[in-house]
């Protein structure tokens, strides 16, 4: 590196002068395959110029740009040759690099100060990008958690805290069952049968026992079996039957005697 | 009583799985303890000194105090994990400080200092490790995010608060 100081200060120089100085010093160079790792790692081209600056032990306020461009288009050649994803980034700062160059070889009309050196506002950058990547290891070196520190901790198996359960009283419960219920209510299904025993048929069964027998007592009309829909049914046949004037009711004059039923014998006048 | 809470607020700091504050660890204590900021305070204090002799520090953080093992003892401790301690990369340690140091600080704004987009998943990936929060918009056109560093940020780097980082004016005369 050292042996490359006094050189890269003249480098500029030589250029202002107009003389063909163009060849680098072959040491400038990485084996090519080292420099594909080395391009991939650089973070932009700030990253690249700090490197190429920092390289040559060079002051940042007093950058060589003739020969620091230089060096920045052999590296944006050779990120063209490896194919790597040349950023537009890249290719931004190579043109302005250009233009501070160009504008260095421009004669000046007016006294140069400080404040009209083109290469003021490159300067600024690159020192506020060096700014970044010393507060960037300014903070890698700090003590952090799990690298320098880790957390002193007991592991405490609590057992699980009981959730007390909110008391409730029997009335409460009751209450609800009794709300369940009613809603249930709200949901039962009713469904309508036809009705087994026919009034109809019924009418028929007893015309029928009564061809048999001329007189047929009312209780045997009903059967234990058919339950309280039988005698509904038996009863309303029988009033249907007497409606129509197929039977007779008799009854013995006095009171709870048993009922008759009879055919009605056809009058023929 | 006064003997015992130093040992009461070890034995709380030990079983807690985050810093607390003094004022959440008031809340340990019943009203007929009478336990108050002031003799909490005090007794941290002494835990802190009692610390010296141990292989855990005492240290107070931007969320609270935790007791954290000893830098010194770290090369041992580590052994625990099996996989490498992570390497933070370059472009999430720069895109980190930048924001750690400019807050509030817009994507634009790193951008411009770091000469190169934003990477989206640098971001993404602070954000969901809760060291980055958007803290606002800024009233320009397009109202860009704000972005900011979160409380877990500095209780990760043991900081207290962001005045504990070093000055930038620091850092301008290291570059110059």
């Amino acid at each position: 590196m050292k042996r490359l100081l006094p050189l890269s200060d003249q480098l500029p120089l030589a250029l202002v002068h107009g003389q063909p100085v163009h060849q680098l010093p072959a040491d400038l160079y990485i084996p090519p395959d080292a420099l594909e790792v080395i391009l991939d790692a650089f973070e932009g081209p700030l990253d690249l110029l700090l490197y190429l600056i920092r390289r040559q032990n060079l002051d940042i306020r007093d950058i060589p740009i003739a020969e620091v461009t230089r060096q920045y288009m052999d590296y944006v050649e050779l990120m063209k040759a490896f194919r790597l994803d040349l950023a537009a980034d890249y290719l931004l700062m190579a043109a302005l690099l250009a233009e501070i160059k160009s504008r260095l070889l421009l004669p000046r009309l007016t006294p140069t100060n400080e404040e009209d050196d083109p290469r003021a506002e490159l300067v600024r950058r690159l020192q506020d990008y060096e700014q970044c990547q010393q507060a960037a290891a300014v903070l890698e070196a700090l003590p952090r958690l799990e690298r320098e520190h880790w957390l002193v901790q007991t592991s405490v198996e609590l057992p699980l805290r009981e959730q007390p359960l909110p008391a409730v009283d029997l009335k409460a419960l009751l209450l609800a069952f009794q709300a369940v219920l009613q809603r249930a209510e709200q949901f039962k299904n009713h469904q309508v049968k036809r009705e087994p025993l026919s009034i109809r048929e019924r009418m028929t069964q007893v015309l029928i026992a009564l061809q048999a027998k001329p007189q047929l007592a009312f209780s045997e009309l009903f059967s234990y079996e058919e339950g309280r829909r039988g005698v509904v049914v038996s009863l309303m046949a029988v009033l249907e039957l007497l409606k129509a004037q197929m039977i007779e009711i008799t009854q013995a004059p006095e009171p709870y005697a048993p009922l008759y039923l009879s055919r009605v014998v056809a009058v023929s006048a | 009583m006064k003997m015992e809470l130093v040992l009461i607020l070890e034995a709380i700091l030990l079983t807690a799985n985050q810093p607390l504050t003094v004022a959440q660890l008031t809340q340990f204590f019943t009203q007929d303890e009478s336990v108050d900021s002031v003799a909490i305070q005090v007794a941290l204090k002494q835990l802190a000194a009692q610390t010296q002799e141990r292989s855990f520090d005492l240290i107070e953080t931007a969320r609270g105090y935790r007791l954290q093992t000893k830098q010194r003892y770290s090369q041992w401790v580590v052994k625990h994990q099996e996989e490498p301690i992570p390497k933070y990369s370059r472009v999430f340690l720069e895109t980190l400080a930048l924001i750690a140091w400019r807050q509030p600080i817009t994507r634009a704004e790193l951008e411009a200092i770091r000469g190169v987009a934003v990477n989206a998943n640098v971001l993404k990936a602070l954000i969901e490790r809760d060291w980055v929060r958007v803290l606002g918009h800024k009233p320009v056109p397009g109202r860009p995010e704000l972005l900011g560093t979160t409380k877990q940020f500095l209780d990760y780097f043991n900081l207290k608060s962001l005045d504990d980082l070093p000055q930038l004016a620091e850092l301008k005369d290291l570059v110059v």
